[in-house]
């Protein structure tokens, strides 16, 4: 019984066995981007078949509750979307597929982990495993030899390394104060340490450091724009969803720890949340790299987030993770377009995407629809979400982190339409010889997923919300 | 009581305030919903289309099958309640308590009905103007007609914001695609002024409902809120509202985004788009911040004959005929805000009336602009000179219409702006005779544009002396049967307005009495010190200011 409940894991870890064996010889990659779907189809009917029940493993280190399992659902299709989304892994040199389908599969383990790890040193292990997964596969790029991918990746280690620290630091203050590693313990003592004790304040905000560098939160966001221009496509396009899933669970569940009335941890989250936001969109509007826009547009979409983790009632972790799914779909939507249009794997500029309406129409609608969801325009899940985040905000009587959010979204609107604007009103005529996108059926088959996705989900967000409203009550 | 934000299903389907509220469609069909789905579906249906004829028939043959489906909005409405009428209820979102709920009173039947009679001129006006991607052109007029009509008839803030928004890329498309040559700065512009606007329309939303838990408009106004909470309420609808007037100084988007879109464009914009405003605040503001409302009455009174008078100034002062057009719609639009925050029965039917007006109007001037555009491919006064002899029809029209424009006796502008003036100069007369010159520079204005377009000199300089225009000077034909055909239409109702606007107003009667009800139980409900305090702070002064300075 135990075993089924660890089910998913496995099945990640055997996928993890099988391409490191795979590794070993040639195989093709559309046999590994194959098993990877399928197996992370597999883990996501293991994570279904144990959606409703609870147990804990591992001495109490390791919980299994609906909570864990909706975010494991999120992760796992998560993966099988990111594999689908990128065929061929034409930016990934080609002896390396193995190594590269190897390392995001264990950082997703990671992460899988993560959002069951109810104990700090689980924790951090399960946060070390996905981070350090990654800092191998970043400068996996071609040509093999460029300079930017070694950049990226030495920035992630670095900043990946200081925050561990921080947060291993933060770690060692709860549990000199308190004497426990377990959640559930801390539960109890938390709240009244904060009130109490200055120094649980600046412990809980040390350790949540690693997850706000993971979610590419201010402070912790400066190595975003250049690990996403580093990195090959493919890998950002895994940076910039999964690893923010994996984030926003630990912070609901360290946040809640606080538990849910306005304390100076709320007001010192409340600072970085706005401060995220500002930044992020003041610095999307000037840039003119379309990874680096989304870096920052990331970068506010970390605040956003953090205004559901901040309200701190069901309705306001419900929206986080509404969100946070959310903003996977679309954030999606945009790398899956960017893969498909940068057919020599350069980072694109605006100026590249111009004309795209006419080159693939498919691909310019997919992009819109991902990137008026980033910006918050219904009837999409961008809209949808932005409003029950802002509502359960609202609702908690944080009206200056609303009334900010939104002038943030107005700024936003600005960069967001001149990605669109590039992809539908400029002719490609002067652009010179950019032909026609030609897609595969599967990829075809995937925008259309994405899109409707997008605005399905934007237009009857009654079962997600009611879910994620029913996982949140195990927190 | 309900908590805030609880979400509880849909509380007014429990009985009592289903009553006092609604009337249910009586007809043995949702009319609403019809005319809110045949666009929609029309435009989806319209894609399969591929010859451009083919594609404007379709439009057409959609746009006027809705406006038919609209007339038992006229025939079968009842004017003699203020509730709200041919209401159509489904559950949506319980959680949020989001139910798609749309009826129409006596405020936005008429606006309703605009709407679906202009959108066929709009497909006509593009017949042969639109010369590329017909199949997304005829899409887009579509989807916006759908969400324009949407905007009107929901009868729940959310919905409300839903079609609101919906409105905004469409439009933002028609600019930015078939526009002139500055269509990016006039289409970015246009899209940023109007989201930065809903945003804080959105934070009122939802702070009404984190207040009341509930989204539905009509129970919003029931409630009575603090006055500060009212004083934000107002100040945030208003911001969204007071950008799609336009009111002074949030107009500058308006004559950029008028010059370049392409006339379907323009009319939409101007017949209808710029209503949305001002049904904003007669359905927001007024209702539901009362007291604001009265407390910030004589700023907006001030912004309005601001809008009036400087709209009126900078439009004398333009070469090109649309750029004019679009300063004297800030110029008329600043009637209507001025009817509005009369808060008196004439001001507010007045302004309803002017916002009927000036969709016909303007609507028929922008068409008329893009007839002569189509021609000469200018728009500069100084090229269109002296068209009198060549285009006699084009001119009676232009004339018709010109004279509407500026208010002339017997024709539609006239009986608003009679009884805007008329409401101004009962309540305060300085602010009536500050908008007595507004008036009189309409008249300056579009004299001016009539003399230099119908009259002027053809033997000195001019389009003889420029080898470009001599050489189809002559050859500029008159109106086609499809022009006649779209502004005699819109010739009948600037009479019909002009002699005989009695069953307009009756429609809008009682929703006017209600509305002015309204607002004076809010004052009585919100306690007299606030209202005292509201009257001795410079809202007074102001106020009094306007008496004393009476000639």
């Amino acid at each position: 019984m135990e075993t089924m409940l660890f089910l998913p894991e496995l099945l990640l870890i055997l996928l993890a066995l099988v391409c490191f064996f795979t590794s070993l010889g040639t195989p093709r990659t559309g046999v590994l981007q194959g098993s990877v779907i399928l197996f992370s189809i597999l883990a996501l009917f293991a994570t279904m078949a144990t959606f409703q029940q609870t147990g804990t493993l591992f001495y109490g280190a390791y919980r299994i509750d609906p909570l864990s399992q909706l975010f494991k659902l999120v992760l796992c299709t998560g993966l099988a979307l990111i594999a689908w989304a990128n065929p061929g892994l034409r930016g990934i040199e080609k002896r390396l597929h193995p190594e590269y389908y190897l390392f995001i599969t264990v950082s997703t383990l990671g992460l899988v982990m993560l959002s069951s790890a109810v104990e700090l040193l689980t924790i951090f292990l399960a946060l070390e495993i996905s981070s350090y997964a990654l800092f191998v596969a970043i400068p996996f790029r071609q040509p093999f030899h460029g300079r930017q991918q070694y950049e990226a990746s030495i920035k992630y280690v670095l900043f990946g390394a200081a925050a561990s620290g921080l947060s291993l630091f933060g770690m060692s203050y709860i549990f000199g104060l308190s004497g426990t590693t377990y959640l559930a313990e801390l539960s109890t003592l938390i709240p009244g340490m904060i009130s109490s004790e200055p120094l649980a304040l600046a412990g809980m905000i040390l350790l949540l450091c690693g997850f706000f560098y993971k979610l590419a939160l201010f402070p912790m966001h400066f190595w975003t724009p250049d690990v996403y221009q580093g990195a090959a496509n493919e890998t950002t396009s895994f940076i910039a969803t999964l690893p923010k899933i994996g984030a926003v669970i630990l912070l609901l569940r360290l946040v809640s720890l606080a538990g849910v009335d306005i304390t100076e941890l709320s007001w010192a989250l409340g600072i970085l949340a706005i401060a995220s936001m500002t930044i992020g969109n003041l610095s999307a509007l000037v840039q003119n790299d379309i990874k680096r826009l989304l870096a920052y547009s990331s970068v506010a979409h970390a605040g956003y987030i953090m205004l559901g983790v901040i309200a701190g009632t069901t309705l306001g972790h419900a929206a986080a993770i509404y969100y946070a799914v959310g903003y996977l779909l679309m954030n999606l939507a945009c790398f899956f377009v960017l893969y498909h249009v940068s057919t020599d794997n350069r980072n694109l500029n605006l100026d590249d995407l111009k004309g795209l309406y006419r080159r693939s129409p498919l691909l310019a609608f997919v992009l819109a629809a991902g990137v008026f969801s980033l910006a918050g325009i219904p009837p999409t899940i961008g809209f949808t979400g932005k409003f029950v985040l802002f509502t359960s905000a609202f609702q908690q009587g944080l009206y200056g982190l609303v009334v900010l959010g939104l002038i943030n979204a107005a700024i936003s609107i600005f960069f967001y339409l001149k990605i669109v604007r590039a992809a539908y009103l400029t002719s490609s005529d002067d652009n010179g010889g950019t032909g026609q996108v030609s897609l595969h059926l599967s990829s075809k088959v995937l925008g259309l997923v994405l899109v409707i996705a997008i605005i399905l989900l934007g237009v009857l967000p009654q079962q997600l919300l009611s879910v994620a409203k029913a996982a949140v009550a195990f927190l | 009581m309900r908590r805030p934000g609880q979400g509880m299903p849909c509380p007014y389907t429990q009985g009592t305030i289903v009553e006092q509220y609604l009337i249910y469609n009586q007809l043995n069909y949702p009319i609403i919903s019809v005319l809110l789905l045949l666009p929609l579906i029309g435009a989806v249906v319209g894609l399969l289309f591929k010859s451009d004829k083919a594609q404007l028939l379709w439009g057409l043959g959609v746009t006027v099958a809705t406006a038919l489906a609209s007339l038992p909005l006229y025939t079968q409405f009842d004017r003699s309640t203020a509730q709200y009428q041919f209401v159509e209820l489904r559950h949506w979102l319980p959680t949020l308590g989001l139910d798609y709920v749309v009826g129409v009173d006596g405020i936005s039947v008429l606006l309703v009905l605009l709407t679906t009679f202009v959108m066929p001129l709009c497909v006509l006006c593009s017949w042969s103007y639109i010369k590329e991607r017909m199949r997304e052109f005829m899409f887009v007029l579509l989807v916006i007609e759908t969400a324009m009509i949407g905007v009107f008839v929901s009868l729940n803030t959310l919905l409300f914001f839903l079609f609101w928004e919906a409105m905004l890329i469409p439009m933002y498309l028609i600019i930015a695609i078939w526009g002139g040559p500055r269509k990016d700065y006039a289409s970015i512009k246009y899209f940023l002024y109007t989201f930065a606007g809903s945003i804080f329309f959105l934070a009122s939303i939802i702070a009404l409902y984190v207040q009341t838990g509930s989204f539905f408009i009509p129970e919003l106004m029931e409630h009575s809120y603090s006055f500060t909470f009212q004083a934000w309420i107002f100040l945030g609808c208003a911001l969204a509202f007071a950008v799609k007037v336009p009111m002074f100084p949030l107009h500058t988007w308006l004559p950029a985004a008028h010059v370049e879109a392409p006339t379907a464009g323009s009319v939409i914009l101007a017949s209808i788009m710029l209503k949305l405003g001002g049904y904003g605040f007669l359905r927001f503001c007024l209702p539901m911040a009362p007291e604001a409302t009265w407390y910030f009455m004589p700023w907006l009174i001030a912004l309005s004959l601001v809008s009036i008078i400087v709209g009126g100034y900078l439009a004398l002062g333009q070469s090109d005929v649309k750029k004019l057009i679009a300063y004297s719609s800030v110029g008329h639009m600043g009637f209507v805000t001025l009817g509005i925050f009369l808060l008196n029965d004439q001001g507010i039917k007045g302004a309803m009336l002017q916002m009927i007006n000036h969709g016909i109007t303007t609507g028929a001037l922008f068409i008329l602009i893009g007839i002569i555009y189509e021609r000469t491919h200018s728009r500069e006064m100084s090229v269109n000179r002296a068209l009198g002899s060549m285009m006699p029809l084009f001119v009676l029209f232009l004339g018709i219409f010109s004279l509407s424009s500026f208010g002339f006796p017997g024709t539609n502008s006239f009986v608003s702006e009679f009884l805007v003036l008329l409401a101004a100069f009962s309540k305060y007369p300085l602010v009536g005779a500050l908008a007595i010159v507004g008036a009189i520079l309409a008249a300056a204005y579009m004299l001016r544009l009539l003399q230099s377009m119908v009259w002027a000199d053809s033997d000195g300089h001019g389009h003889h002396d420029d080898a470009h225009d001599a050489g189809h000077g002559h050859l500029l034909k008159d109106l086609n049967a499809r022009e006649i055909g779209t502004l005699s239409f819109l010739t009948i109702f600037v009479f019909w307005i002009g002699f005989y606007p009695t069953p307009l107003l009756e429609m809008m009667d009682v929703s006017v009495t209600q509305l002015i009800d309204q607002i004076g139980s809010g004052l009585d409900q919100g306690g007299h010190d606030n209202l005292h305090h509201a009257l001795n702070g410079w809202g007074d002064k102001i106020a009094g200011l306007f008496m004393t300075l009476k000639p």
